[in-house]
């Protein structure tokens, strides 16, 4: 009953956005308050009921009812209660729910803060974000219905993927989705400017905050599956450059260049049309992510080719979207007004050099992961393109952009003064100049590459920190006047120094441990020790482990210090699940202030011993470190005043300033 | 399959029976450590050709295995790096190169990015220029405006 109540509420849900998909728009046309005003109580009304959807299907894995046949393909009786309820996505139909919950919450929350919008451009807004919801709701009912029912219901369930039984997949996802829909609201209100052919510093304001949420938990959401894979795949690797993880770094790399020019367009309203086109493209790159996740394609071009119901629907979605906002961009961009003149050495002509290489970046990795299919699609011919190509041209792309950040920030708007920034920059450069000194010696000049890579993420930080210590007056103010100017200082300055600091932190991550991080395979028997890092591990033995939903071996092993203390145990295990006859490395990983200790437990040996596989990775742990920090930075600009419309200045600003 | 992200499994909804065993095995090292190194160097670079986007060195499938070997049997006998790539190459075909050899059919990828780049950098410049010369600077205030100005200013003065 309930399963067929969700199923209602999805239908209604489909219908009701059909509804303000179209009678906004039309209202906004012919000036009709009346019709313009449907927007709102519609998007709630649908959010309301896409929710009651996915509590109707959580409330059917939860209850374990077998009957529907999502359930039954992903579900367990036995399984703990917590990935009950994960596991409502953690497959095709309830991901693609969640997607369109997503979706609709942001769609809801725009209606929700957006009284201070223009009518007609919220009522636009609104009815744009219906589009997008209408045509998703419509591939889920038509092609990916998740309440569909069996019978006669099956007694037991196929218990979910044991890869996906773990705490990521609580966080993950949901954060992903997050991030990659929250874009859908920057590309709603791209396609209303150009519906209403009016666009103003006033709609970068408005945007930003949108663009801003989004950043924040896409940042987290690849950051979390870095983490995730890396300790559950069990060999330490933290990005693989695989076509998933590509399709969420494309709308990454294009949001943050879109974070950087609206930036522009709100301050000086310059550059309105790119970020118009950039609001586009980001969305764009988001849907390309869940076309290629969705249709099957990446596993192979045959299979989409031979089951194109799901796959040709996506493509079909992704070509109505993307092709018909970059015609209407087409058609319509040139009745926007061009914006603030600017010198091309000025903070907005850093902000364009940001833009050029974070855009060429995205379009590199967008090649690297269409290329295979399109050539094997028009030719036949296969061929692969993996990690040592990205490596090799994603790369080089970083480093001037990396280089150049710190500039940015000091420059002046409008034109700058690239001698003077460099003169202030003096004290980073030659910090990050004696730490590569530093690395050289200690490596004895062999790894120069290492050196400038770390030479280059203490730059990153101390970049940001010379941008904090300037704006508060350093060498010029008292110390009482720098703190009291610290204070002073908009949230959004913070907010680019936290961010530009935390991705100097994880260049620092990546690069030491691509660098320094040692490896050791071997046979050991217990008893037996080994170096890592530092430290010297002992295997002690294993031990058969036994829970409701598997079964587990564990190795248990000792870290010791040279003195030959123990300094603390270690449990890497393997488990098997007996439903889908599957295993699973659970690495044993021990954090030592940033590194990291990850030992993993291979095959058993001819000789009673087990292969073990140690690693040491200095300073793995600031990577995602560095992802927290960049998202507190995005949190911190979001909490700027500016960015509230309308919140009334602070009264103790206005006060008339005493003889200082 | 180890080698997979939980998220494309989770996105693909595939289910893989795989094991936990991570890739290079003791036994298959060879005791020479310069040769084992190059043989890890250019395991990264050759894909395990029945995983999905995986490389022999990461990879636990049979295959895998088998080509480690024959890699590290490959550099035992004194060939080059280049040497045994080609020698897999005329094996199993380009798609066993995790990054594709410059050629006709990969010129667009391989130019794609610093076309890109050089595009965008072009369209910078022109949108500059186009800029400066199409917006006239402001003209200079006549001499009954600089005249009010003064009038403003010793206004306030006062």
């Amino acid at each position: 009953m309930t399963v067929e109540l969700g199923h209602f509420a999805l239908i209604l849900a489909l219908a009701l956005s059909i509804v303000q998909s179209v009678l906004p728009v039309l209202g906004a046309r012919r000036g009709d308050d009346r019709m313009m005003a449907v927007a709102v109580p519609a998007a709630f009304t649908v959010f309301a009921l896409v929710a009651l959807a996915f509590a109707a299907l959580t409330a059917a894995y939860v209850l374990s009812d077998f009957s529907v046949q999502n359930v039954w393909a992903n579900s367990h009786s036995q399984k703990p209660l917590l990935y009950k309820f994960t596991g409502v996505w953690g497959n095709h139909e309830g991901s693609m729910l969640l997607w369109v919950l997503i979706l609709s919450f942001f769609t809801a929350l725009v209606a929700f803060f957006g009284n201070n919008l223009p009518p007609a451009l919220k009522a636009n807004v609104l009815a744009v974000q219906a589009w997008i919801g209408t045509t998703f709701l419509l591939f889920i009912v038509a092609t990916s219905n998740p309440f569909a029912r069996m019978n006669p219901a099956p007694v037991e369930g196929q218990d979910l993927n044991p890869v996906l039984q773990d705490i990521g997949l609580a966080v993950h996802p949901p954060m992903l989705y997050l991030g990659y829909v929250g874009f859908s609201v920057c590309f709603s209100f791209a396609v209303a400017a150009l519906i209403d052919g009016r666009i103003d510093a006033a709609w970068a304001r408005w945007v930003r905050p949108w663009t801003l949420t989004a950043w924040i938990f896409l940042t987290g959401g690849i950051a979390m599956g870095s983490y995730w894979a890396y300790y559950e795949l069990g060999w330490g690797g933290w990005w693989f450059w695989d076509p998933v993880e590509n399709a969420s770094f494309m709308p990454w790399l294009a949001g943050t260049a879109l974070l950087h020019s609206a930036l522009v367009m709100e301050k000086r309203s310059a550059l309105k049309i790119w970020t118009i086109l950039l609001a586009i493209l980001t969305f764009s790159l988001s849907l390309l992510g869940t076309f290629l996740v969705r249709s099957g394609v990446l596993t192979s071009v045959h299979t989409f080719a031979t089951d194109p119901g799901r796959g040709l629907f996506i493509l079909a979605i992704l070509v109505l979207f993307i092709g018909g906002s970059l015609a209407l961009f087409a058609w319509r961009a040139q009745s926007l007004a061009p914006g603030g003149l600017f010198q091309p050495i000025s903070r907005e002509g850093a902000l364009v050099f940001n833009n050029l290489f974070l855009t060429t970046a995205a379009a590199t990795v967008l090649i690297g992961t269409l290329y295979p299919l399109l050539l094997e699609s028009l030719t036949g011919e296969k061929i692969s393109v993996g990690a040592p190509f990205f490596n090799l041209t994603f790369g080089p792309l970083m480093i001037p952009l990396l280089a150049a950040v710190p500039f940015g920030p000091l420059l002046a708007w409008k034109r700058g003064d690239i001698l003077a920034v460099a003169q202030r920059l003096m004290t980073a450069f030659f910090v990050a100049l004696l730490v590569v000194g530093i690395v050289l010696y200690r490596t004895s000049a062999s790894g120069v590459l290492s050196a400038f890579g770390i030479g280059l993420a203490v730059w990153l930080m101390m970049g940001a920190l010379t941008d904090l210590a300037l704006k508060a007056g350093i060498g010029k103010a008292s110390l009482g006047t720098m703190l009291q100017r610290i204070a002073g200082l908009p949230r959004s300055v913070f907010g680019t120094a936290l961010a530009h600091f935390g991705l100097g932190l994880t260049l620092l991550g990546i690069v030491s441990v691509s660098t320094f991080s040692t490896e050791s395979v071997l046979v050991m028997k217990p008893g037996d020790g080994i170096r890592a890092g530092g430290y010297t591990l002992r295997f002690d033995g294993t031990d058969p482990q036994k829970t409701a939903n598997y079964t587990e071996e564990q190795g248990r092993f000792t870290v010791l210090n040279d003195e030959g203390e123990v300094v603390t145990d270690l449990i890497s295990s393997k488990r098997f699940f007996p439903v889908r006859k599957m295993q699973t490395t659970e690495a044993g990983i021990k954090t030592f202030l940033f590194s990291q200790l990850y030992v993993s437990l291979g095959d058993a040996a001819k000789d009673g011993g087990i292969v073990v596989r140690i690693w040491w990775k200095p300073f793995v742990t600031l990577i995602w470190l560095g992802a927290v920090v960049m998202m507190a930075g995005g949190g911190m600009s979001l909490l700027d005043r500016r960015l509230r419309i309308g919140a009334p200045a602070k009264a103790k600003a206005l006060k008339p300033r005493a003889a200082v | 399959m180890n080698r997979l992200l939980p998220t494309l499994i989770l996105a693909l909804g595939l289910s893989f029976a795989g094991t936990s065993a991570r890739a290079v095995t003791p036994d298959e090292m060879l005791s020479n450590p310069a040769l084992e190194k190059r043989a890890r160097i250019i395991s990264a670079e050759l894909r395990c050709m029945v995983c999905q986007n995986e490389s022999i060195d990461d990879s636990n499938a049979d295959l895998a295995k088998d080509l480690r070997l024959l890699v590290r049997e490959r550099l035992v006998a004194g060939d080059t790096d280049e040497q045994v790539l080609a020698f897999l190459v005329a094996r199993y075909g380009e798609f066993v190169l995790l990054k594709p050899r410059l050629q006709t059919s990969t010129l667009l990828l391989w130019g794609f990015p610093l076309a890109v780049l050089i595009a965008g950098g072009v369209a910078i410049v022109v949108a500059i220029r186009r800029r400066r010369t199409t917006t006239r600077e402001p003209a200079p205030l006549s001499e009954s405006e600089k005249q009010q100005l003064k009038k403003l200013f010793t206004a306030q003065g006062d």
